[in-house]
């Protein structure tokens, strides 16, 4: 990697922190549950560092480990997304029976 | 990488910034986890549309993942929610472990953000492991501590960075690979002294962490979309534990050595002091001519699985007799960030009648009566008194400031930090001994 990309994407990293800090500022202490587990299906997105290193393996044993990360982050986006709908489910409910009332 | 993916990746991350912003209000929140998703799948699908001969294997290990995150987040029991969100964590660090030794057995000799992606995943996944085991109870739950234990994790630490360094310049597999099992070894030894109510932290740092292991990765393969996600979380996981670490009063620091345990050892609860009994029967009597009711919850409430009762009694409470009732939620009670708001909306709780601590202090002193059911440290007025005791300065909610205070318990035990509390032997403190289930049954019982 170059220095100049190496740079680039330290850019990325510090103005994504920014945007971070103030969105996750802004969430209810209500919903704290869900955005962990929002945001932990969201980190399995290294399944992407996952396929791309599989596309480029060359001997049997990096394909089984880029195999099995891809597997293993899958686990955690699916599972993420379907565990915070359960949650938010929940939250939801509620305000639909008020409306019926 | 080209134009045509740069931009997908691109709307993809728009997708997951919108997608935290909706969480927060739980009106826009179910929206918020969608666009996730349709980030998600337009990440996926742009990453899928590279092309090359393995794909058919990238789509099994994808699928079967798919399938079996699906099938587990469905089936498991709430109750063990914070396991979940533990397992999951560790499973996004260990993916972060496997992509690094897989670019480092491909002569990747990038070393650097290869050993950030390891250590810290590693560090997640070990973590993980033993938060997992601590919250299902298969290990003692508590704070465990051995003699030289600081001085052991330092020095693994030192060794972890050492060898980091190293690699940059005298590249060596072997040492990358000793690199990353020291790494698991300091997970498993960091979390083993931290125990139950300080879970939250814990939980919230693990996040992170798999986030900041994203990041590392995304600097292996140099792509811009995880180190973007990577920061979110990484961020998102390190608020969180800031807040946890705030609402207890405490540093990170003082959390990761364990230092509250210290105080464990000498405090045996003092019997002969005063304290008022009282019964489910009273305590339905008075509630029934009480006009204001604020009902404190802690984490005995998902230990006694007592929140659908409790609804049941708030709800007779508001429609027969016509009481205001609430509830009350410090930032810290149960075992991960949310949990007691998760318990009640299981439950059914309009969230609307849920206040967090800082929203319903003032209201304590204008009610007749607070329930407090299956918490302790976060109710102890010493944490405002008393300059010795080990939770002074942590906000807690002020229960004693109303007319009168029933305390649902099992026994006078202390609470996790291992503290008295002098809120039990208050003249306006009413104790109800027993499982808090069984309790609130026979309160519902004498309401009806």
């Amino acid at each position: 990697m170059s220095c100049m990309e190496t740079m680039y994407l330290f850019e990325i990293l510090i103005l994504s922190a920014f945007i971070g800090y103030f969105v996750i500022w802004g969430i209810t202490p209500a919903l704290h549950s869900p955005l962990m587990s929002v945001s932990n299906a969201i980190s399995g997105i290294v399944i992407i560092g996952g396929i791309l290193s599989f596309e480029n393996s060359e001997n049997i044993n990096s394909e089984i480990m880029s195999f099995t990360a891809i597997f293993l982050a899958s686990v955690n986006i699916f599972g993420g997304f379907a565990l915070s709908e359960r949650m938010l489910k929940m939250f939801k409910k509620k305000s639909d029976q008020k409306g019926k009332k | 990488m080209d134009v045509f993916h740069s931009i997908l990746l691109l709307i993809s991350s728009s997708f997951f910034i919108v997608a935290l912003r909706s969480l927060s209000s739980p009106h826009t929140a179910r929206n918020g986890n969608l666009l996730g998703m349709i980030g998600m799948i337009i990440a996926l699908l742009s990453a899928l549309s590279f092309h090359s001969t393995n794909d058919i294997y990238i789509i099994i290990a994808l699928l079967s993942g798919a399938l079996i995150g699906i099938y587990s987040a469905m089936k498991i029991n709430i109750k063990s929610l914070p396991e979940m969100i533990a397992a999951f964590n560790g499973l996004g660090g260990m993916a972060a472990v496997l992509i690094s030794l897989a670019e480092i057995t491909e002569k990747n000799n990038d070393y650097l953000p290869n050993s950030i992606g390891l250590i810290i995943g590693a560090l997640a996944f070990s973590g993980s492991i033993i938060a997992i085991l601590k919250l299902s109870g298969k290990i003692f739950s508590g704070t465990i501590i051995f003699k030289g234990q600081h001085i052991i994790n330092l020095l693994l630490f030192t060794a972890i960075i050492f060898l980091c360094f190293l690699l940059i310049f005298k590249e060596n597999i072997r040492l990358f690979y000793i690199m990353g099992a020291l790494s698991f070894l300091l997970g498993i030894l960091l979390v083993l002294p931290i125990g139950g109510a300080d879970m939250p932290i814990i939980i919230s740092v693990l996040n992170a962490y798999s986030g900041f292991a994203a990041i590392g990765i995304g600097f292996v393969m140099n792509s811009v979309i995880m180190v973007i996600i990577g920061t979110l979380v990484g961020v998102s996981g390190t608020v969180l534990a800031y807040i946890m670490t705030k609402s207890m009063n405490r540093s990170l620091a003082n959390v990761i050595l364990g230092n509250i345990a210290g105080n464990k050892k000498n405090n045996i609860i003092s019997t002969d002091k005063n304290i008022h009994r009282s019964s489910p029967e009273d305590a339905a009597f008075m509630m029934e001519n009480a006009t204001n009711i604020i009902i404190v919850v802690g984490y005995g409430l998902a230990v006694a699985q007592a929140q659908i009762i409790l609804k049941k009694m708030a709800d007779i409470l508001e429609n027969k007799y016509s009481d205001n009732v609430k509830f009350a939620i410090h930032p810290v009670a149960g075992r991960m960030p949310g949990h007691m708001n998760v318990l009640l909306a299981e439950a059914g709780v309009d969230y609307e009648k849920i206040f967090a601590l800082d929203d319903i202090n003032n209201d304590f002193a204008s009610t007749d009566i607070a329930i407090v059911v299956g918490a302790n440290d976060i109710v102890n007025p010493a944490a405002e008194t008393d300059k010795n005791s080990p939770l002074y300065g942590m906000p807690v909610l002020e229960v004693w400031k109303a007319k009168t205070v029933f305390v649902i318990k099992r026994s006078l035990s202390s609470g996790y930090a291992g503290v008295e509390n002098p809120l039990f032997f208050y003249d306006n403190t009413l104790m109800i001994f027993g499982d808090a289930k069984e309790v609130l049954e026979k309160i519902v019982q004498n309401l009806e």
